[in-house]
C-alpha cells in the first residue's frame, strides 16, 4: 500500500499537531485527501476538507492510508474507526497507548487484513516522494533519494543515522518508524521482508532497541534475504530491569538483550555496528 | 505499576477469587491481634511491589500470635529489596494438597494476551519451566473473542487434578482472564494457587502489574510507591524518566533511542554515563528542569548534550538549556553535537549565549567529554 504514494486522511487535523503537520506533508508532496475531527465536519483545514467522521471522508475520497493525530487516550477508537471503515493502513503516532489497546488494534487489523504501524512511532518517509507523520521529511540533511531502506523504531535515533547516511553519500529509499512499545503492528520482520521485495532498494538498515524480541524474530528472515543488512542496537549499557524511556526498553531476565540481538542479528549474516557512527562505514563496506 | 501483594488480593477476592482470611498492619502490636483474629498458625508477608519476598525473607511462618507479633517487628522498617517494609500481611495458613501456577501475560511475539497453567506451582516455577516446558500450558487468547469457557476446561482437564477440581479451575481461569482485562494488567500471575486437602481453590498470593499507560482509567490501582535515589524520586515528580548511573559523564539528549545509543558511544569510548534522561516526545519543550536534574548528580564531572531533532526541535531545547545554564551558572565543561530540525539555529544559540563550538561529530562530541571529566577527576583527586 505504501509501494506507490497513498491518498492520505488525517484523524486528528483540526487539533494543533494535526494541523501543523498536514500543513508541512501538503509543502512536501504528500497527497492529503482529506481530514476528520468528530464534529467539525464541514470545515477546511490548510484547504483540506474536514469531515466529522471516516466514513463520510471515504465517500468522497479514495483513501489509503490514515494517520491518526489524536492523543493516547482516544488513539485506539481512531483506529478502529479507520480500519472497520475499509482503511487498508492506519499510522498510530501517539506515545503512551495503554497496551490493551494496542493488542485489541492489531488483532482486528489482523482480521480486516489491515496494515498498522505504531504506535509511539514517528511515520514514514519516502525522500523525493512525500512522508506521512512527525518526521521532518523536506529536512535535506536527514533525508535525500537514494537505495538504502532504514527501519528504526525510534524517531530520533533514525534521525541521527538517517543523516550520517546522508552525509557520507548515501541516500534512502524509505524511511520506516515502527515505535517504541513492546507490541507494535509493523515489525522489523514485516519491515525486512517488504524491503526485500522492494526494487528500489538495495541494502536495509535496521535500528533496534533492548526489550522485546522484535530483532531476534527478524533476524531468522535474514538468512533468506537477498539483500545485506547492517544492524544497530541502542541500549547495550541499559541497566537491567530499570525501565528505560520507550516501555519497550524493557530488559528481563536475559530476554531481549542488546547482547542477544546483535548476536541473533550477526549470526544471521548482519553487519552489526557497536556505535552508531559505525553504520554508515558498514554501508560503505558492502 | 507493580500492586502490592494484599491489594492486589483484595481485587481478585471482589472478583470472586478466594484468598485466605487475612488483614494488613503497620504495627507488630497489631499483628499479634490479627494473628489472633484469625487462629491458628498464620502467615507474616512483608507488603513490598516487587517479587522474590520468600527468597528475600519476607515471608515468615508463625505459629502463634506472639511469633506473629516478633516477626512483624523484625520486618516492619527493614529493607527488602529496593523498598523499606511499612505494611505486613497477616494471613492464615490453608492446607494445602497441591500448589499450581496460573497466570494471564502478555506475549509481546504474538502481540496478544497468554494464559499459563501449571500443577507444579510455586517460588521455583522459573525453573520448572527452564527445565521441563511441558509442564507449563500456554494458551494464547484471542482479544477479540476472549478465553472461552471450553478452552478454560480443557486445560484444566489438561491437568492430573482430581476431576472434581476441574469446574472450580476453569471458572478460576476466566476470572482471571476478565481481571486482566479490566484491570489493564501487564501480568496477573497467582502463585501458588492451592488446592486445599478439601479440594478447594485458594489464592495464597497474588501479582498484579497495571499498565501504567492505562493509569488514567485504572482508579482501583490506588497510590503508586516509587523506589530509586532521591534524585530520581524528583525527576518522577516532574515527569521525567531519569536513572542515575555510576559514571561521570552527564548525558543529555532527545528521545529514548538517541539517548542510549549516546549512552552506548560514550561506554564504547572508554567513559562512563552518569544517567539516563529521557526529553522525547512532548518533554523536549522542558529542557530547563531536564538540565537541572542531570546537573544535581553530584558524580556529574562534564556534561554532553547530543541532539538530533526530528519531532523534536532542537532550536527549543537549546533555549531551554541555555535558561538552564544562565540561571544555574554550573561550573562544567560542555559538549554539544547538535543536528536535525532546527540545527542551524540552535547550534547558533549555543555558540552565541555559552560561546561553545557544538561538534559536527558525535564520536567528537563524545571523546571530548570523556577527556573532560577525566582531567576534572584528576584536578579534584
Amino acid at each position: 500500500m505504501i509501494s506507490s504514494k497513498p491518498n492520505v486522511l488525517v484523524q486528528g487535523i483540526t487539533g494543533s499537531e494535526g494541523t501543523y503537520w498536514t500543513e508541512q506533508m501538503l509543502a512536501n508532496g504528500t497527497s492529503v485527501v482529506a481530514g476528520c475531527t468528530p464534529g467539525k465536519g464541514g470545515q477546511e483545514v490548510a484547504g483540506v476538507p474536514v469531515y466529522s467522521n471516516v466514513v463520510e471522508a471515504l465517500d468522497e475520497h479514495p483513501i489509503d492510508l490514515s494517520v491518526i493525530f489524536v492523543p493516547a487516550r482516544f488513539a485506539k477508537d481512531a483506529a478502529v474507526e479507520a480500519i472497520e471503515a475499509g482503511v487498508l493502513t492506519t499510522i498510530v503516532l501517539a506515545e503512551f497507548v495503554p497496551v490493551h489497546d494496542t493488542m485489541e488494534m492489531l488483532a482486528l487489523a489482523r482480521r480486516a487484513e489491515a496494515k498498522l504501524i505504531g504506535p509511539n512511532c514517528p511515520g514514514i518517509v519516502f525522500p523525493g516522494r512525500d512522508f506521512v507523520g512527525i518526521m521532518p521529511g523536506w529536512s535535506e540533511r536527514l533525508f535525500s533519494p537514494g537505495r538504502i531502506g532504514v527501519v528504526s523504531r525510534s524517531g530520533s535515533l533514525g534521525a541521527l543515522i538517517n543523516l550520517n547516511l546522508v552525509a557520507g553519500g548515501f541516500g534512502q529509499s524509505a524511511f520506516l518508524g515502527l515505535g517504541g512499545d513492546p507490541i507494535v503492528g509493523t515489525t522489523f520482520r514485516d519491515a525486512l521482508e517488504w524491503f526485500e521485495l522492494d526494487p528500489n532498494t538495495d541494502a536495509v538498515v535496521l535500528l533496534g532497541e533492548v526489550g522485546g524480541p522484535m530483532e531476534e524474530e527478524a533476524a531468522e528472515f535474514i538468512p533468506s534475504m537477498t539483500k545485506p543488512v547492517v544492524a544497530f542496537i541502542a541500549g547495550q549499557n541499559a541497566p537491567e530491569g530499570k525501565k528505560m524511556g520507550h516501555a519497550g526498553a524493557m530488559v528481563s531476565g536475559g530476554k531481549g538483550t542488546a547482547a542477544s540481538k546483535m548476536a541473533a542479528l550477526a549470526n544471521a549474516g548482519a553487519h552489526v555496528a557497536t556505535v552508531p557512527s559505525d553504520v554508515v562505514t558498514l554501508v560503505r563496506n558492502l | 505499576m507493580f500492586v502490592e501483594e494484599h491489594d492486589a488480593k483484595q481485587l481478585i477476592a471482589s472478583g470472586g477469587i478466594p484468598i485466605p482470611p487475612g488483614q494488613a498492619v503497620r504495627s507488630a502490636d497489631a499483628a499479634y491481634g490479627a494473628a489472633g483474629e484469625i487462629g491458628g498458625p498464620v502467615m507474616v508477608k512483608a507488603q513490598v511491589p516487587s517479587g522474590k519476598r520468600g527468597k528475600g525473607g519476607g515471608i515468615v511462618k508463625c505459629g502463634t500470635p506472639d511469633d506473629a507479633r516478633e516477626a512483624a517487628a523484625r520486618l516492619l522498617g527493614s529493607e527488602l529489596g529496593e523498598f523499606s517494609v511499612d505494611r505486613v500481611l497477616v494471613e492464615g495458613c490453608a492446607d494445602i494438597a497441591r500448589e499450581l501456577y496460573a497466570a494471564v501475560t502478555i506475549d509481546p511475539a504474538a502481540g496478544g494476551p497468554l494464559l499459563m497453567l501449571s500443577t507444579e506451582g510455586g517460588m521455583d516455577i522459573e525453573e520448572v519451566h527452564a527445565n521441563s516446558p511441558d509442564k507449563v500450558q500456554m494458551l494464547p487468547i484471542d482479544i477479540e473473542t476472549g478465553l472461552g469457557a471450553g478452552q478454560a476446561m480443557d486445560l484444566a482437564v489438561g491437568t492430573d487434578l482430581d476431576p472434581q477440581v476441574h469446574v472450580a479451575l476453569a471458572a478460576m481461569l476466566l476470572t482471571l482472564y476478565g481481571m486482566f482485562r479490566q484491570y489493564d494488567a501487564q501480568l496477573l500471575e497467582i502463585n501458588p494457587l492451592a488446592v486445599t486437602t478439601d479440594g478447594d481453590l485458594i489464592a495464597l498470593d497474588c501479582k498484579l502489574v497495571i499498565d501504567d499507560n492505562a493509569l488514567f482509567r485504572q482508579e482501583a490501582a490506588g497510590p503508586e510507591r516509587h523506589i530509586g535515589t532521591a534524585l530520581e524520586l524528583e525527576a518522577k515528580q516532574q515527569d521525567f524518566l531519569f536513572v542515575e548511573l555510576d559514571g561521570d559523564v552527564g548525558v543529555l539528549a532527545n528521545g529514548a533511542g538517541l539517548t542510549m545509543s549516546t549512552m552506548d558511544a560514550v561506554t564504547a569510548h572508554g567513559g562512563s554515563p552518569a544517567n539516563f534522561l529521557e526529553v522525547g516526545g512532548m518533554a523536549y519543550k522542558r529542557a530547563t528542569p531536564a538540565l537541572g536534574l542531570v546537573l544535581k548528580n553530584p558524580n556529574v564531572k562534564s556534561l554532553l548534550v547530543n541532539l538530533c531533532g526530528a519531532y523534536a526541535r532542537t532550536d527549543v531545547i537549546a533555549e531551554g538549556l541555555i535558561a538552564g545554564f544562565k540561571e544555574l551558572e554550573p561550573d562544567i565543561d560542555v559538549s554539544f553535537c547538535i543536528h536535525g530540525t532546527g540545527e542551524a539555529r540552535a547550534q547558533q544559540l549555543v555558540r552565541e549565549e555559552l560561546g561553545i563550538d557544538p561538534h559536527d561529530s558525535m564520536d567528537d562530541a563524545v571523546r571530548e567529554a570523556i577527556a573532560n571529566a577525566a582531567a576534572r577527576s584528576g584536578a579534584s583527586a
